[in-house]
């Protein structure tokens, strides 16, 4: 078990300093002769006004927030999946509603309008 | 635990070494070379995906450079490290340059479950599928730290596309993941692989792959995996006429490189557990008495599913962002929690288990009529309304040239 994590570990290690490596190679290879017009922002040629890291819709938060719901969900489901055949019917039945309550939430969510997207 | 590993690591200590250590050089001889097995992938990758491509639109495609055009990738990237690193001066610089190695980092880290041929698997996690969903959340925090860092509007617009995109459409890619695991009642790739295996008169012709068990669940599955591999018609992130590149317009050279590399490996890969979770993994005639033959069927299945997509790409057009939100939510999402609620019943039913996998193949034939359907609707419009596009609008008349 510990031996798994241990090579995931030493893999994570390697999958970063793959991309590190490459990067810092690049740079090192290539031109750097950096000039204000060349540093600017990219706007297809015109400068840009005002601030780039403005608020955003409120939108995106209430998908983010739905998609927390149904995240979680999935974080309980899946040890209910590896337990499934063992399961009194109780323990299914319970389940069960917790499927149904979050479909009916969904339908709830999709009531109110929290689903469309402008 | 991993066969692979034990021959080295025993060789090792038997000349003298600690074990751990002899376990750590082990471990870091194997992850090194599957480190390096992605760019590799992906050189291939990128020249499938252009054969492809130009194959659809009647070209050749590359052919110059090595056989059949196959160093041509390798020519790219020569080129691109060779470009100059322009950085643009207002970036918030940490997460500027973070963000193109954490997306390639997600995506090498989940070569780690891939079981690739029987017994032979990185590491059999005993939470596999939880760990690919995981990773599959870096994908989307660097999509977006790259959008927010690079100071500029477009890639700003570009970085709450991924995140709306990715996140809606991770929801049912999930639960259909959920759907083998629900029937196996094991989370590792190498049980779920092995699971598969259905033998008819001592041949292991392929029937007990699930997709022809759930079909919709591989359906819905197939079609997330679109959205989350980025892939036309989910390609919204890059909409060419509308966000001129994506979340890494402000990257040049290795930087973009990398997202490149990150972005044709993570689609492959979601092929690979495509094929993993609903076309058997390595199983296929005589895959388990000769050596080898496994790893070549699950090779041949992953390279199918990815020129699949490839072909998805050159035929269908693409989405409206609205769409593609409603279709994630309003659809996929309330059909497979369905399904999923449906497989649940039918595997407590107490009645035998060719009954009940015959009902679950009855809901997920349901699901996919559903799911057909309503794609079939959308795209008939979108060829009517591109069709009035082209006719002549114009008040003198259809400006016919005077003929006769």
């Amino acid at each position: 078990m510990l031996r798994q994590y241990g090579f995931i570990l030493i893999l994570s290690i390697f999958a970063f300093a793959l991309p590190a490596v490459a990067i810092i190679l690049g740079s090192l290879l290539g031109p750097r002769r950096p000039d204000p017009i060349k540093t600017a922002t990219y706007e297809s040629g015109v400068e840009t006004i005002g601030d780039t890291w403005v608020q955003f819709r409120a939108q995106y938060y209430l998908i983010g927030l739905i998609f927390l719901i149904f995240d979680v969900e999935v974080i309980f489901l899946f040890p209910i999946a590896l337990a499934y055949g063992q399961m009194s019917l109780f323990a299914v039945l319970a389940t069960v509603t917790f499927v149904v309550i979050l479909l009916l939430g969904l339908f709830l969510e999709w009531r109110k309008g929290a689903l469309e997207w402008h | 635990m991993e066969q692979w590993s034990a021959g080295l690591s025993h060789l090792l200590s038997n000349l003298g070494l600690p074990e751990v250590i002899a376990i750590i050089i082990t471990f870091a001889l194997g992850a090194f070379i599957l480190a390096n097995v992605g760019p590799v992938l992906a050189l291939v990758l990128i020249w499938i995906t252009r054969k492809v491509i130009s194959r659809m639109q009647d070209r050749i495609g590359p052919n110059r450079v090595g056989p059949f055009g196959l160093l041509q990738t390798v020519a790219d990237a020569v080129k691109l490290l060779s470009k100059e690193d322009i950085r643009p001066a207002t970036a918030d610089f940490i997460a500027y340059f973070l963000a193109p190695i954490l997306a390639v980092f997600g995506v090498i880290l989940s070569l780690a479950v891939m079981a690739v041929a029987p017994g032979l698997i990185p590491v059999d996690l005993n939470i596999g599928v939880l760990y690919l969903v995981a990773l599959g959340s870096i994908g989307i925090m660097s999509a977006l730290m790259a959008g927010w860092s690079s100071n500029n509007k477009y890639a700003l617009l570009a970085g709450f596309r991924v995140v709306a995109q990715l996140l809606s459409y991770e929801i049912p890619m999930v639960l259909a993941m959920f759907a083998p695991v629900l029937l196996v009642g094991s989370m590792r790739m190498g049980a779920i692989s092995e699971a598969q295996g259905l033998e008819i008169s001592g041949l292991n012709l392929g029937l007990g792959w699930f997709i022809f068990l759930m079909p919709g669940a591989a359906l819905i599955y197939f079609i997330s995996a679109l959205a989350e591999g980025e892939q036309t018609p989910f390609d919204l992130l890059e909409a060419e006429s509308e966000l001129i590149a994506g979340f890494h317009i402000e990257y040049s050279g290795m930087k973009f490189a990398m997202f490149f590399l990150a972005q044709f490996l993570n689609s492959f890969f979601l092929g690979a557990i495509f094929v993993m979770l609903f076309l058997g993994g390595w199983q296929g005639p005589f895959a388990g008495n000769i050596p080898g033959l496994g790893f070549l069927y699950f090779l041949i299945k992953a390279f199918g599913v990815y020129v699949v997509t490839q072909w998805v790409k050159g035929t269908f057009p693409r989405v409206r962002v609205d769409q593609m939100m409603s279709f994630a939510w309003k659809i996929l999402v309330p059909l497979i929690l369905a399904l999923i609620l449906w497989q649940m019943i039918v595997l407590k039913l107490p009645v035998g288990t060719t009954l009940q996998y015959l009902l679950l193949l009855v809901g997920n034939i349901g699901v996919i009529a559903i799911v057909v359907n309503t794609l079939g609707r959308y795209f008939q419009r979108e060829q009517v309304r591109t069709k009035r596009a082209f006719e002549p609008k114009s008040l003198i008349g259809t400006m016919q040239p005077a003929g006769d």
